[in-house]
């Protein structure tokens, strides 16, 4: 990788994280645990990582398939059941006389 | 402009989404929007993706994707709340061990890589093997497959630091000529997966809150660090937000034990008895009656419900919110308060107590309700103990002293809901059972709850 990219890179993953800082400071304890497994479904994201490789994959290198196949299983677990069951948690966050 | 091009432009417009849906999960009543608005990002991210020139074949992404989505759909669907610590345990070991493969993956596919690049591939691979084993044990202990007590032995902080020594030596090894070096690629993820299970078995059951945060934020890095492999802006921004968001939770859950972070991942907390210099306790234990316990109650005007891990133990949440509603019908003022690290993960108590429909204004913060504990009529605990140990106040040699906890103790009577006299987690004697204006209601939590509720009905 040339030196003005990896800079490029290292410069979003700077302000990404005092982003992410400043956006979480501020939650309540009783979102926790949805805030927890929903950024953790944004976790998954790694998705598409798996999903460039294994679409390039022609088939010459059937372990590098395979691998990436369950990379993509696995990481749409990820999402799927995170963001699926982070939405079933906060439907039930009601407040008061709306029961 | 060609498709590569609006590709990126979908991921920023992704990227945007997904800081606004954080945003929004920063209030119970936009938090909801704010996470379909955080999926709405991820999807487009994804159908962008797939029309990314460099893709051939699609028969095999489609079958991961389908079998991905039906193990997700159906787990989120069956999971209970009272499971929710595992459910996140295994959804983080999962987005570890994807990140793990795309590094694997991304070497597997082009060798010739440089230094740089074989760096970037190390950390995924590391990073993400961490988070898997780290969370399949994190899991094991929270569903008590695995004993929730530290296991320690002698010498584990050498064999600790030689695994450490280990995988710097292979990793460097590897980034000089990663080229040939595919058998040391696999000896690190081995050894990376070591380290996942050496971290997490020394750390007791109570400390899980910190566990937890703490594999979330890895699984965000391991995110990230793929991003630098796939040379991907969008891993780097969603995977650097994560970790940030899991690294300011393990901090609260830190501070709310009043313990540096080495000190949960180190210490093996829990397995050392209590210093033989601890005060003496005095008094007695004053056991109580449902009946007697409903008469209190009844009596009182304002009542403060202190939940622990064992109203998850006992799924007593749906009592107790019907409890709380006789209560309330009864002219009483109802509040729940929750210690910061009740239950097994950071929220636990709040989830629950969501489920069984207590509405979230009701949910009171620690700090929000020990200045003015002593105007309740009573405090009733259920299941929980560490977190009102007044200890943690009182005994400079108890292991727990300086953890911020409730104050239940203050409060003008306080009625214990316990299974019987143990310990609690942290395996440390709880002087609040011995106070003066402290009756202990002994038996299962859902029975003793359900028994109040009946004679509030017969009333």
């Amino acid at each position: 990788m040339d030196p003005s990219s990896i800079v490029f890179l290292a410069f979003i993953l700077i302000l990404s994280i005092f982003l992410g800082f400043e956006l979480i400071a501020k939650v309540p304890s009783t979102l926790h645990t949805p805030l927890m497994s929903g950024s953790n479904a944004i976790s998954g994201i790694t998705l598409l990582g798996a999903i460039s490789l294994t679409g390039a994959e022609t088939g010459n290198d059937q372990l590098a398939l395979y691998l990436g196949t369950a990379a993509v299983a696995f990481a749409t677990m990820n999402v799927v059941g995170g963001y699926l069951v982070t939405d079933r948690m906060l439907e039930m966050f009601k407040a008061k006389g709306k029961k | 402009m060609n498709i590569e091009q609006l590709i990126d432009l979908v991921y920023i417009l992704s990227a945007a989404l997904f800081i606004f849906g954080l945003k929004w999960m920063g209030h119970p009543r936009t938090a909801r929007k704010g996470n379909l608005t955080s999926s709405l990002g991820m999807l487009i991210a994804i159908i962008a993706t797939l029309f990314s020139q460099g893709i051939v074949s699609y028969k095999f992404i489609v079958i991961g994707l389908l079998i991905g989505s039906v193990v997700g759909i159906v787990a989120a669907r069956l999971v209970g709340m009272t499971s929710m610590p595992e459910m996140v345990a295994v959804l983080n070991g999962f987005g570890g061990i994807s990140s793990l493969l795309v590094g694997v993956v991304a070497y597997l596919v082009n060798k010739n890589l440089d230094t740089f690049s074989a760096v970037t591939v190390i950390l995924s691979v590391i990073i993400g093997g961490v988070t898997f084993t780290g969370s399949i044990i994190a899991w094991g202990k929270l569903k008590e497959v695995i004993t929730g007590r530290p296991i320690q032995f002698f010498g584990q902080q050498f064999v600790n630091a030689a695994i450490l020594i280990g995988i710097l030596i292979l990793a460097v090894m590897y980034s000089m000529n990663p080229a040939a070096s595919t058998n040391y690629l696999w000896a690190i993820i081995l050894i990376s997966f070591l380290i996942g299970v050496m971290s997490v078995i020394p750390i007791g059951g109570a400390d899980m809150p910190v566990v937890i945060s703490l594999l979330n934020s890895y699984s965000g890095i391991a995110a990230c660090a793929a991003g630098f492999v796939m040379n991907n802006t969008l891993l780097i921004v969603a995977g650097s937000l994560v970790g940030a968001s899991g690294i300011i939770l393990t901090n609260l859950m830190c501070k709310a034990m009043n313990r540096s972070l080495s000190n949960v991942l180190f210490s093996g907390f829990g397995s050392v008895v209590a210093g033989k210099n601890s005060a003496k306790i005095e008094g007695e234990v004053k056991p109580m009656s449902v009946e007697d316990a409903y008469y209190v109650l009844e009596a009182a005007s304002s009542v403060l419900i202190v939940p622990g891990y064992g109203l998850a133990v006992a799924q007593a949440q749906h009592a107790v919110r019907e409890l709380a509603d006789f209560l309330e019908e009864n002219g009483c003022e109802v509040g729940f308060a929750i210690h910061p690290v009740a239950g097994r993960m950071p929220g636990h108590m709040n989830v629950l107590l969501a489920e069984a429909s207590v509405p979230y204004e009701q949910l009171k913060e620690m700090d929000e309700v020990n200045p003015t504990i002593e105007t309740a009529d009573v405090c009733l605990v259920i299941g929980a103990n560490d977190v009102v140990n007044p200890a943690a106040r009182e005994d400079k040699e108890s292991p727990i002293y300086g953890m911020p906890i409730i104050n239940v103790d203050q409060a003008r009577t306080v009625i214990v809901l316990k299974r019987s006299m143990g310990a609690g987690f942290a395996g440390i004697q709880n002087p609040l059972f011995f106070k003066n204006n402290t009756r202990m209601l002994f038996g299962d939590a859902k029975g003793s709850v359900q028994g109040l509720v009946a004679e509030f009905k017969s009333d």
